[in-house]
């Protein structure tokens, strides 16, 4: 079914990198996004090289203030994580209505932030989140903020001698509120029309910091940068709110497909960011 | 065929050996080695019909190179349980008449494997969310559901090991 190409199975990490050096390879780590486009022929690759053996990529770790997870961590271990509750609810949203079981037992964080697609879905809850990513090649080592990762619809900074090995981020600060709303036709297993995720940080009745983070309304996931500048440092009435969440609107710029019009991802766009941040306030104040 | 060598893959608990090329998938190669229980549908990760435990884990084979699954424990519903002596979910699909075509009631049932392992005693929505990457064309979904629950208290009353 699909066409010919060389696998590799390297057993150590220095060994993978070696071979994405060498030679243009794609990097195969749950198989949930590469499978299919390899199969539909939209990536013909000579080399292939699966992480699968490299167990050193997966897992949770806490070091102090930030939370680190591997790239080959799975959607079902951020599930299973007691923590992740407080770590990174948003995050914790999303994976709750990521796909189907066998596809949250094999899709991995990693994967999902490098293909690079605006419906990722565990995306905007890392951008909410400020999360940095760990890019590494034979040559060395370099972090990313996720934020700036994204160049446009399915480019990003990552070089073909590169692969990403780790996320992290800050522990959330006290009072503050971090969630994730997906938009979809159905809850299982479907494609998101619109993602939100936000975060307010509340020092007493004024916002600090403000994370609006969206998927799916753009060739990237991105942040709504114009809206945070107009919540940070200001007391949150409803028509501050209100205007932040039309400035999340202006900032997008969805296309029309099977899933929703244009029209439509504009229209939720500013719904959801508005219902997310009232939510957050009224969690805080 | 180039890029072709032989492979030893766990099946059912019996070592086999085939000879793939490395973009054979393990669905196809499970098919190709007379597991035609597990089920060809979608090649996509959307309908759950492929799916076998690896190491006790529920995935899609379809998504899934055979070479990678060299060195795994391989599970498919006829490793579960036999006509004689049927696995707890396999005699619940059968009495509650969970099973109308029954082309996507091996993956229902490894799905369902999947999440007993994970939590025995699972809620309905906890069965729902772990069966969500399966689909029924029959849409016989609310008996498939009753069957789950039923067995994974069938098998919390035996003590089974999950």
């Amino acid at each position: 079914m699909y066409g010919e190409f060389k696998l590799e199975m390297p057993q150590q990490l220095d060994e993978a990198l070696a071979l994405i050096a060498e030679d243009p390879a794609e990097v195969l780590s749950g198989g949930t996004n590469l499978m299919i486009e390899l199969r539909a022929r939209k990536l013909r690759p000579e080399q292939v090289v699966s992480l699968d053996a490299l167990s050193e990529l997966r897992g949770i770790e806490v070091d102090g203030n930030r939370i680190t997870l591997g790239a080959r961590t799975t959607i079902s271990d951020i599930l299973r994580c007691d923590d992740m509750a407080e770590f990174g609810p948003s995050l914790l949203d999303a994976a709750n209505l990521f796909a189907g079981q066998m596809v949250r037992n094999m899709g991995t964080v990693g994967g999902n932030i490098a293909c690079s697609s605006p419906a990722a879905d565990l995306v905007p809850p890392l951008m909410s989140l400020d999360a940095e990513i760990t890019l590494v090649s034979s040559k060395g080592t370099r972090k990313v903020a996720l934020c700036d990762y994204y160049l446009s619809y399915k480019k990003d900074v990552r070089a073909p001698s590169e692969m990403i090995t780790s996320v992290s981020w800050k522990k959330l600060a006290k009072n503050s509120s971090n969630s994730f709303y997906k938009l979809a036709r159905r809850i299982g297993d479907a494609i998101t029309v619109t993602g939100v995720a936000v975060t307010l940080t509340m020092d007493g009745d004024r916002c600090t910091t403000a994370r609006i983070a969206l998927g799916a309304v753009a060739p990237t996931v991105f942040r709504a940068t114009n809206a945070e500048k107009i919540l940070e440092g200001q007391i949150l009435t409803d028509d501050l709110i209100t205007t932040a969440a039309q400035q999340a609107k202006a900032q997008s710029s969805p296309i029309s497909d099977v899933r929703a019009s244009a029209e439509y991802r504009l229209h939720t766009v500013g719904k959801l960011t508005h219902r997310l941040l009232t939510q957050a306030r009224d969690k805080l104040v | 065929m180039k890029n072709s060598k032989e492979i030893i893959l766990k099946i059912n608990g019996r070592n086999e050996k085939i000879t793939v090329p490395s973009h054979r998938t393990l669905l196809e190669a499970l098919r190709e080695t007379g597991h035609v229980e597990v089920k060809c549908g979608c090649e996509k990760g959307d309908c759950g019909a492929c799916a076998v435990l690896v190491d006790n884990v529920a995935i899609d084979s379809c998504l899934t190179l055979a070479w990678t699954s060299e060195g795994k424990e391989i599970t498919t519903i006829s490793g579960l349980g036999t006509p004689d002596e049927p696995h707890p979910l396999q005699a619940a699909f059968r009495d509650l008449g969970a099973a109308q075509c029954g082309f996507c009631t091996p993956g229902m049932i490894i799905a369902a494997q999947g999440v007993i392992n994970d939590n025995p005693a699972p809620t309905d929505d906890e069965i729902r969310m772990g069966l969500s990457g399966n689909l029924c064309r029959c849409t016989g979904y609310a008996k498939i559901l009753d069957a789950v629950g039923h067995a994974a208290s069938e098998m919390r009353k035996n003590g089974e090991p999950s």
